[in-house]
């Protein structure tokens, strides 16, 4: 019982981490893109490498304030997203969706390789690059805080605070923009794109735009995330994630503004559940309905790819049976592919 | 889900704004022969150092492994093949010996740390090497060894023997990528015909091929050869592919799915597989423990081991045999004439569902087939099928999606692409280069090279 409660209150805790504000900020990006454009984008998690990539090169490297990294690490997204934009988005949607998995999958083989470890640090990566931003914190980085029972290193709070921030104004924007008529067309767009087009609207500029916007929200997500753990390495950036915040969205409810949200903190209250529940499991030694030891199976190392079995499952069985997830509208969701 | 190839007919031929052009340059072709001639000093250096390197088994990093130390590694070279019994002693920073094996014939040593993370120098025996085979750059490594590391551990052996032989670099990467771009045909071949009979773009058709290899490794690994434990992986292939066909998508496409939905739900599939494999498997390559310690065979221009000599040939049988099978058989037709328009199969008499049944039971077992050749030359790991279906998408959309032929066409194109471009760039970048002419062809030609243009939207 009192394994369940530190499980429950892991799950609670790990809700607000900066994993959730990271897998919020990528949700968020796929929502406008896949939500409410109907665009398929499966490299998400390269927009947030270029953002986290692109604080701590230009400060650690180049030796540029915080806050030009930032930017830095914006541009980086919006030229990603146009590179990867120009040549797919005249075309159907799963060709997006391969050029997207494939680009996410080159820049991370790239950024790992040891030809441009003086770079990017190979494989190890980069590290202390934060201290422009942990000197705005107006808590001591090396605090810890107790917060209903949970305990935040000032890090962690300052970071927290931040992105959480980041999310609110983000989901502000969207809510804003989807309302206006820019957001109108976006969503004639995903709804027909022909009958967009007969009425004048020039779509591609439209689809570009929202790759562009989508993609910003990305790269701050990365870049919140290279904050919180004080470090990027490639392989942090697998394509795994993408389809993990592709989780959340789809869990929350695409084409609803706080559906990213909810879906990434739900993701993250499961995750921490079910590996610290399933750890405290193992370490018991409790067998499947008396059918098999649990812990022949599984062992320690095997709980943490277990949240992508059951992210995985979760992604199909929603998809089949409940495709608006927990907010959304059946009708919005229902895409035909272009 | 079913509509996609359609799509043209319903919509008619889909034209971008005015003074949009898709028409690009021609894709520029660099002649391989060029490269050969004029840099042929550098290219018998490369191939020197290429065929004298030391391969250590290769984790992916950043996975978690199981508690324990290890340094790791094996000794082998391109003429020699892994070199068995060769001593290698591992001492701690202060200067005691913590354990010495000899290599086993796979040319594989490991040895446990029980004194946990610390620095540590691995030596082997430099007078047990064969004959010619030296240690360029040294016989011992000082490596550091962090808290549950399982380290790979490099030599650089420099091989006396590939002096003054005939191989030239290019041709043998040409080989290399033959065989590789064959393997992604094999793999390959399935996705595209599901995707051009039912328009599925399948995530999931990896993880076809790694199941393939990893059924494989375990039949084989209780001491059935290979040969056999092969047949029994592409049988259980065709089985999963069956499976994924009657459990998941023939219902899907029942209930009328989107395109769209359908592929958010292989990527889900795909997903849980991949991680169920690694839960089973774990996260270690390993290879067969059949046909492991052979020479490569020299061959003038290009040396190649017995083992990829066979895949080759392999591949080429069964890819033959495909072609015959969707050129002269009826099922083959009715294949192909389902990818080309569903509803007029349909009303011609062609039972759809059982055609889309034989093309998942097809590429499922191709898929396999492809896992275990490749789990053959490159190790099998759990995320092999993955990492392949990048490169599977690649020839697809190279060839132009939805047609077998293309997809043989392209595929053997990027192995080749892939292999070949390590002349240029590094080795561990290769596989960039492969998706970075993906997303070319998507700028110059998006329909790929034997294509039609209604496809592309």
């Amino acid at each position: 019982m009192n394994e369940f409660l530190d499980a429950l209150s892991l799950g609670v805790r790990s809700m607000f981490a900066y994993q959730a504000v990271f897998f919020a900020l990528l949700a968020m990006g796929l929502n406008l893109h896949f939500g409410y454009t109907g665009l398929l984008n499966f490299g998400q998690i390269a927009f947030a490498m270029v953002g986290g990539f692109g604080i701590a090169i230009s400060v650690t490297q180049w030796g540029l304030p915080f806050f030009v990294g930032v930017l830095i690490g914006l541009v980086a997204a919006v030229v990603l997203a146009l590179l990867l934009g120009l040549p797919t988005l005249r075309l159907r949607a799963d060709y997006l969706a391969i050029v997207t998995i494939a680009a996410a999958e080159a820049l991370r083989l790239l950024f790992r390789s040891v030809s441009s470890t003086p770079v990017t640090g190979g494989t190890q990566g980069i590290s202390a690059f934060n201290t422009g931003f942990l000197d705005l914190s107006p808590w001591s980085p090396a605090g810890r805080y107790d917060i209903l029972g949970t305990r935040w290193s000032g890090v962690e709070l300052w970071t927290v605070t931040v992105g959480w921030t980041l999310v609110v104004l983000g989901s502000l924007l969207i809510f804003a923009l989807m309302r206006s008529p820019w957001g109108r067309v976006l969503k004639a767009i995903r709804e027909d794109e022909d009958a967009a087009r007969a009425l004048g609207k020039n779509v591609y500029s439209y689809k570009m735009q929202s790759l562009v916007l989508g993609g910003v929200f990305g790269a701050l997500g990365g870049m919140v995330y290279a904050l919180g753990t004080g470090s990027v390495q490639p392989d942090q950036y697998q394509n795994a994630n993408t389809f993990l915040a592709y989780g959340a969205l789809i869990l929350g409810g695409a084409a609803r503004v706080l559906g990213p949200v909810v879906g990434a903190m739900l993701l993250w209250f499961i995750i921490a559940f079910s590996d610290s529940g399933l750890s405290a499991l193992i370490g018991n030694g409790v067998s499947f309905f008396g059918l098999f030891q649990l812990d022949d199976v599984f062992d320690a190392t095997d709980v943490a790819f277990a949240r992508f079995i059951i992210i995985g499952i979760g992604i199909m069985l929603l998809m089949i049976f409940r495709p608006q997830g927990i907010f959304g509208d059946r009708r919005e969701v229902l895409l035909d592919a272009r | 889900m079913t509509h996609a190839p359609h799509r043209a007919l319903v919509h008619g031929d889909r034209t971008g704004p005015p003074g949009a052009s898709r028409t690009g340059p021609r894709p520029h072709r660099t002649s391989s022969g060029r490269w050969s001639s004029a840099r042929r000093p550098l290219v018998l250096a490369l191939l020197l150092a290429s065929f004298a390197m030391v391969f250590a088994a290769l984790l992916p990093s950043g996975t978690a492994q199981a508690a324990g130390e290890q340094v790791r590694g094996t000794l082998t070279t391109g003429s020699t093949g892994p070199i068995a019994g060769v001593e290698v002693t591992v001492t701690t920073a202060g200067g005691d010996e913590v354990d010495s094996v000899e290599t086993d014939d796979a040319g594989r040593f490991a040895i446990d740390l029980p004194d946990g993370a610390g620095d540590y120098t691995v030596t082997i025996d430099e007078d047990a090497l064969p004959e010619g085979v030296t240690a360029g750059d040294g016989a011992s490594r000082d490596v550091t060894v962090e808290e549950n590391r399982r380290l790979p551990v490099t030599f650089a052996l420099t091989d006396g023997e590939e002096r003054g032989s005939g191989r030239i670099l290019a041709v043998q990467l040409f080989v290399d990528g033959l065989r590789f771009g064959l393997l992604i045909a094999l793999a390959a071949v399935g996705l595209s015909l599901i995707f051009g009979t039912t328009g599925l773009t399948n995530f999931a058709h990896g993880e076809l091929v790694t199941i393939g290899a990893v059924v494989a490794f375990f039949i084989n690994a209780t001491g059935v050869p290979l040969v056999a434990a092969a047949v029994v992986a592409v049988l259980v292939g065709a089985a999963v592919g069956a499976l994924n066909e009657l459990a998941l998508w023939r219902p899907l496409r029942k209930r009328g799915t989107g395109l769209v939905a359908a592929l958010v739900v292989s990527i889900g599939l795909s997903l849980a597989l991949r991680y169920l494999i690694q839960t089973v498997y774990g996260g270690r390559s390993n290879a067969y423990t059949d046909y492991q310690s052979q020479r490569a065979r020299d061959f003038g221009a290009f040396a190649i081991t017995d083992r990829d000599l066979y895949s080759i040939v392999i591949a080429l049988v069964v890819l033959v045999g495909v072609a015959l099978m969707l050129q002269r058989s009826r099922i083959g037709k009715a294949m192909r004439a389902v990818a080309d328009n569903r509803d007029l199969a349909a009303s011609s008499g062609i039972d759809v569902n059982r055609v889309i049944l034989v093309v998942w039971m097809a590429g499922g077992a191709l898929a396999a087939l492809g896992g275990v050749l490749l789990g053959l030359s490159d190790q099998v790991q759990w995320d092999m099928g993955f990492r392949l279906l990048l490169l599977m998408f690649a020839g697809v959309t190279l060839g132009g999606l939805g047609t077998a032929y293309g997809a043989l066409l392209g595929s053997v194109i990027v192995g080749v692409f892939i292999q070949m471009s390590t002349l240029v760039i590094p080795n561990d970048m290769k596989y960039v280069g492969g998706l970075l002419l993906l997303i070319v062809i998507l700028i110059v030609r998006p329909q790929g090279i034997l294509g039609s243009r209604a496809r592309i939207g």
